[in-house]
């Protein structure tokens, strides 16, 4: 009743009800779909509505409808306009291609900041736009910086908003999902400001492995801001409008000399290839919030809800005989490891996460008969498919990333070790790689390996072996699990006397090969490799109800 | 354990044949050869291979180090390894090939087409051991192969040859002086050359100088043999071609075969018989190919090339003593098998057939589906075929030695398939052409369906007005990719708007929204752009895959149009929609947050579909800037640096060489885009070099 007075949609909606469309082109109707619902919903732009002054009740209306216009005008229409000249997008308009449309309700949309000081420019919201959504029918809470007020920066009173949502995403077991479009702190409010960045931390603590987090930075995020991404699970970037770093390049130049651009110092490229501080990189706004939603789809909701199953309109018993003869006979030729997983999963669809850092292993998403899978794989295509720093700690992060939202993990082994040399010495190879064992040891989710070539070495151990409570181990007929490859092997056996070709043959038809691993039950059983998506199917049917608990304790201690 | 046993051996090779061929060999004695090698690869060993099968012959392949897993390994009942990748050290290897016989005891060699097929060493070689060669005697095959020697002995046979000089030419000088003795345009061309390699067309002198340099090159690596000649060009001139088939004493002529469609002088497009001849022509071609057999006493399947002018006029080019790439669509059309008449005719046998038996039945046409791209003048490309499905259906056959999985490398020839097509009519064998190239799904290589497929609609192609002019001429400025009409950007719009309904549909299948007790809907208004063209489109399912679209004015807010389908097949590859009576068919190649890369009417192009929402936003959105190479002579394909004509400083011309690549044994002159001088050069003579890769630097 109230929103339909206030709003007289009745005069405004033009006469398309037998077609029920109202094309999004021009403002009005836009409008029209976003208010006929209620105050609280994500649109741009409004048009001021005559408003009766004679009675109480229509003053108090139109104060609302004034503070509900100016928070939906944001920034208002010099700085809106700025911000698309960026080719970035306003934060109302994002929240809306997140969601589904006409599910986001508003929370706070009144807020203002309660600061004294320095004239701070008040405009209803605070910068900071939060509520709940769905997302293909999932619920999820968001947050959505709007840089056109006061420059996106935090407040006391936009932090508040933040944890409010949050707090209610942990009650009920939703993902939460944050776009970052902030220029940092509001300095005018000095301490109270840091503390809205901390009361954040804290929750994105608290939160982490009980619902999904993810952050997309759509503009810059500096200074203490960066460390909320940080922590949550996913981390994704805008190409060439988004920017991450803990001081910038003044900062920089003034401290070292160095001169260096916001794009090379922090930009999409810089995280998502060297520093591996954000996990994809898109080329536009629509392009990372579409991908978003793509991996909420694929996501559980919480620790303690059921993981995400859809259709499958793939046949679990489907074989690929290409698999067959995928694996080069030449053990040192490389292959392409994404072709085993794309030819394993349901319609060949992975979602990997980041696909330019640390290319010698490869994780992401999948499904297999329809319910989310991890993947973790090395990839004989870099680096031999070695694991070093960077992937020990890529791989461990999403493991447990899976094993805390009870996602099962499937792991294509050729590795041929650890990759050797003092830069990995002296980096700390010894406990980044530690890492991943860590991660994988303590995983209780169903762990499900197939080893396409080389297990060698301690990589073995590693990679999701039966020893760390793998639940299913495989070999191809390409597998060889031992201690070392031939060359080296012979070199210490035999010290380098006598004819070194026959004593690798001698090696390799000894251990070069599946069978010391399948008699001594290591492995589970010697698999056909197109049968492989059949057989981990089934696998992973048998395993659903795995029950496995670690020792009860406060945590473990994971080496950092 | 039992389980992986079972399996390779039903994966690698199928039981039934093998009980089956016992059998014909405990039954019949010694009637025919017990076993063929067939030394070649790829479709054409397939081919041999399939025929054996038929008449019960055990099976030899020789592969080389690459081709370990190739088809045509798998098909044959045993296969030997010749040697390492490169063709010389392996398929040209004769010595290994000798030994590879001798060890596998078979009777008999099928040499295919190239490599050894007209290699008169090989043949005496192998009348040395006692092995029967399934193709002409030495004799022949030396005479006619030769392509001076062949001229001398057609015209001595009253075959009607082309102006020119008949004789070898050698050194600069005198083909210069030859070439304007008979005039410009010129062709020349290596004696022992074949399939477009080792011959180029001149129009001046210093065309022939260069072309003299790169077909001496050519055919020296290729052929072994750098024997040049040189002779009249006709212009627009049609190639067609007669089947022969002779057992020493018969010699019946086929229906004539149509292979103008070519591009650097290689057959693309075929077919049997040609729009063009008369049954006049068509006999007087006949009789002077069987004349030109007899007057060598050829002895298996062979085939007389003609050119034939506007006015129906006939020269005879050459005779390849072997069987052609293009044999399939004479088979189609006169239901022959010719690698059982070639098998027949080496053990010995009589032709059982008369000249009565050899008439026209419906029309053939072949389509050599090559890995190249088309878009940049037909380059090759080489990679890993990751998806690859083949047409089926009444009329299609397909000759192909690659499968799923398979790699196409830089060693050997970058065919692919042939796909032949066969009708009553030629309006049906072109329509069945359409649909199973549209049908042809290939993924993970650049590949020339694109190019197929517009040929198929061209209208010159449709009325048969064709020559060997027919590429430049219809395609000017190179191949451009199909050009798609308002209706058909239309139907592209609904495939999109299909597909991100299935899409949307799935992702809403998740169990939390399935839980809502008003579960989310998939969108009904999409915004679909093509081209830059938008379309405003109202998609509803309606009913067992029958949907309506409606296309709607975006300013008027009105429905401008209703259309009803039904979808026939949705899979990860295709989309088969029936729309208003006609079938149209959609491959799906690549699905980006918003767009799919679809291919229809056998080019691709991207659809992308938006909910009004985005696309109102989409505006918003940056364009990226794409980095400029024209600074920068960019390698078009993998291949190996062969020669660097130009050192830094120099300043060049538009068109002047630069450096030679070779790639599958072709050699291709990369020429200066514009005038300008060279910066740098990164390429280096006898350097492999993969495609896009910077090879000189322009200031």
């Amino acid at each position: 009743m109230l929103c339909r007075r206030l709003l007289k949609t009745n005069n405004i909606i033009k006469n398309v009800a037998s077609l029920k469309y109202t094309p999004t082109t021009t403002t009005s109707t836009n409008v029209v779909r976003n208010l006929s619902r209620s105050f609280s919903t994500a649109s741009t732009t409004t048009t001021v509505q005559p408003i009766d002054h004679s009675s109480q009740m229509d003053r108090i209306l139109g104060r609302i409808q004034e503070e509900t216009n100016r928070a939906f005008e944001g920034g208002g229409e010099k700085r809106n306009n700025a911000q698309h000249s960026k080719g970035k997008l306003l934060a109302r308009e994002r929240i809306d291609l997140l969601l589904d449309a006409d599910s986001f309700r508003e929370y706070d949309m009144l807020v203002t900041h309660r600061c004294q000081d320095f004239a701070v420019e008040k405009i209803p919201g605070d910068g900071v736009i939060t509520g709940h959504g769905t997302i293909n029918g999932k619920l999820v809470f968001v947050f959505s910086q709007d840089f056109t007020v006061n420059g996106g920066s935090l407040s006391e009173a936009h932090a508040e908003k933040i944890c409010k949502i949050m707090d209610k995403a942990m009650k009920v077991g939703a993902p939460v999902i944050g776009l970052n479009d902030s220029g940092g702190a509001r300095i005018q409010e000095g301490i109270a400001s840091l503390a809205g960045y901390a009361e954040v931390f804290q929750r994105n603590v608290m939160a982490s492995g009980v619902i999904p987090q993810i952050s997309v930075i759509m503009g810059p995020c500096a200074g203490g801001a960066v460390y909320s991404p940080a922590i949550t699970d996913f981390t994704f970037m805008v190409k060439d409008t988004s920017y991450l770093f803990v001081t910038g390049p003044d900062v920089v130049k003034s401290v070292t000399k160095q001169d260096i651009t916001q794009e090379e110092l922090g930009g999409a490229k810089t995280h998502t290839t060297k520093s591996g501080v954000a996990h994809l990189a898109f080329e536009n706004d629509i392009d990372a919030l579409k991908k978003v939603r793509e991996l909420v789809t694929m996501l559980p909701q919480s620790n303690y809800s059921a993981p995400a199953q859809s259709e499958c309109f793939d046949d679990p018993t489907r074989e690929d005989e290409v698999l067959d003869k995928i694996v080069p006979e030449d053990p040192n030729k490389p292959y392409d490891m994404m072709e085993v997983i794309e030819r394993v999963v349901d319609e060949g669809r992975f979602f990997e996460i980041q696909p330019n850092y640390a290319k010698n292993i490869i994780i992401g998403f999948a499904a297999m008969e329809g319910r989310t899978v991890g993947i973790v794989a090395n990839q004989p295509k870099e680096l031999a498919g070695c694991l070093d720093i960077d992937a020990s700690v890529k791989a461990a992060r999403f493991v447990r990333f899976c094993d805390c939202f009870n996602i099962p993990l499937i792991t294509f082994v050729d590795v041929p070790g650890f990759l050797p040399g003092t830069d990995q010495e002296h980096g700390g190879i010894i406990r980044h790689g530690a890492k991943l064992l860590y991660a994988y040891a303590e995983a209780t989710v169903p762990k499900i390996a197939v080893i396409t070539r080389k297990a060698y070495g301690g990589a073995y151990d590693v990679m999701s072996s039966k020893h760390l409570r793998g639940d299913t181990n495989y070999s191809w007929p390409s597998g060889q699990v031992a201690v070392m490859g031939s060359k080296g092997a012979v070199e210490i056996i035999f010290r380098g006397k006598g004819d070194i070709a026959e004593q690798e043959q001698i090696y390799n038809d000894k251990f070069a090969n599946p069978l010391p691993a399948a008699r001594r039950g290591f492995i589970d059983s010697i698999i056909v490799p197109r049968e492989t998506r059949k057989i981990i199917c089934e696998d992973l049917q048998v395993l659903k109800d795995k029950k496995l608990e670690n020792p009860k304790k406060k945590h473990g201690n994971i080496p950092l | 354990m039992n389980r992986l046993v079972t399996s390779l051996f039903n994966g690698s090779k199928t039981t039934t044949n093998y009980i089956q061929r016992n059998a014909f060999h405990s039954t019949t004695p010694n009637f025919m050869f017990e076993k063929i090698l067939v030394a070649n690869r790829g479709e054409i060993a397939c081919r041999v291979f399939k025929t054996c099968k038929e008449m019960g012959i055990k099976t030899v392949a020789i592969h080389s180090d690459a081709d370990k897993h190739a088809r045509h390994v798998l098909e044959a009942d045993e296969a030997v390894c010749v040697g390492p990748a490169p063709t010389s050290q392996s398929y040209l290897n004769i010595d290994n090939i000798l030994e590879a016989i001798k060890s596998t005891g078979a009777q008999a060699v099928h040499p295919g087409y190239g490599f050894l097929s007209e290699n008169s060493r090989f043949v005496k070689e192998l009348e040395k051991i006692g092995v029967t060669f399934i193709g002409p005697n030495s004799y022949a095959m030396h005479a006619l192969g030769d392509k001076i020697e062949s001229k001398k002995i057609a015209k001595a046979a009253g075959v009607s040859v082309i102006p020119g000089f008949i004789g070898e030419v050698d050194g600069i000088e005198q083909v210069i002086k030859i070439a304007n003795e008979i005039g410009y345009p010129v062709m020349v061309k290596a004696s022992a050359g074949g399939g477009g390699k080792g011959m180029r067309i001149a129009w001046n002198d210093e065309d022939v100088k260069i072309g003299y340099r790169l077909s001496k090159q050519e055919a020296k690596s290729s052929f072994g043999d750098d024997r040049m000649l040189i002779e009249k060009y006709i212009d627009r001139g049609r190639h067609i071609e007669i089947q022969v088939l002779s057992d020493g004493e018969t010699a019946l002529y086929f229906p004539e075969r149509e292979c103008s469609i070519q591009r650097r002088n290689q057959k693309v497009v075929e077919e049997a018989p040609s729009p063009f001849l008369d049954d006049e022509t068509r006999t007087a071609m006949g009789k002077q190919a069987v004349a030109l057999c007899k007057a060598v006493g050829y002895k298996s399947a062979g085939t007389v090339e003609f050119l034939v002018d506007e006015k129906k006029n006939f020269y005879f080019l050459e005779m390849n003593t072997r069987l052609q790439v293009e044999h399939p669509i004479t088979e189609e059309i006169t239901g022959q098998d010719l690698v059982a008449h070639m098998i027949r005719i080496a053990y010995g046998e009589r032709l059982k057939i008369a000249q009565k038996d050899l008439k026209i039945k419906g029309w053939a046409i072949e389509s050599r589906v090559y890995a190249e791209d088309p878009y940049r003048n037909f380059l090759p490309s080489i990679g890993r075929i990751k998806k690859y499905i083949r047409p089926e259906g009444p009329g299609v056959r397909i000759d192909g030695g690659i499968y799923e999985g398979g790699e196409i490398s830089t060693y050997y020839d970058p065919l692919i398939s042939k796909l032949i097509t066969y009708a009553d009519t030629r309006k049906t064998a072109i329509v069945r052409m359409k649909r199973a190239l549209d049908d042809y799904y290939i993924k993970g290589v650049n590949h020339n369906v694109p190019f197929l497929r517009d040929v198929m609609e061209n209208a010159k192609f449709l009325s048969g007005d064709i020559s060997t002019k027919f590429i430049p001429e219809e395609y000017p400025e190179g191949f451009q990719g199909y050009k798609f009409a308002p209706k058909q950007i239309e139907q592209l719009a609904i495939a999109g708007a299909i597909l991100r309904y299935a899409d949307q549909h799935k992702s809403l299948t998740n169990n939390a929204n399935q839980a809502r007790s008003s579960p989310v809907e998939p969108d009904e208004f999409n915004v679909v752009v093509i081209d830059n063209v938008r379309h405003l489109v109202r998609f509803q399912m309606v009913k067992d895959a029958q949907f309506t679209v409606e296309f709607v004015d975006e300013e008027e807010e009105v429905v401008i149009k209703r259309v009803e389908g039904s979808i026939d097949e949705d899979t990860q590859e295709m989309l088969r929609l029936t729309i208003g009576g006609s079938v149209l068919r959609f491959q799906l190649h690549n699905r980006g947050t918003h767009s799919y890369t679809l291919q229809f009417h056998g080019s691709k192009i991207d659809v992308s579909v938006r909910t009004p929402e985005e696309d109102r936003l989409f505006k918003f959105m940056p364009e990226k800037l794409h980095i400029d190479n024209s600074n920068a002579l960019l390698s078009p394909m993998p291949g190996a640096i062969l020669s660097v004509a130009v050192k830094e400083g120099d300043k060049v011309v538009i068109g002047q060489e630069l450096c030679i690549i070779e790639a599958m044994k072709m050699q291709n002159v990369l020429r200066a885009p514009r005038d300008c001088e060279i910066k740098s050069i990164k390429a280096k003579a006898g350097t492999n070099v993969a495609v896009d890769e910077i090879l000189i630097e322009f200031k």
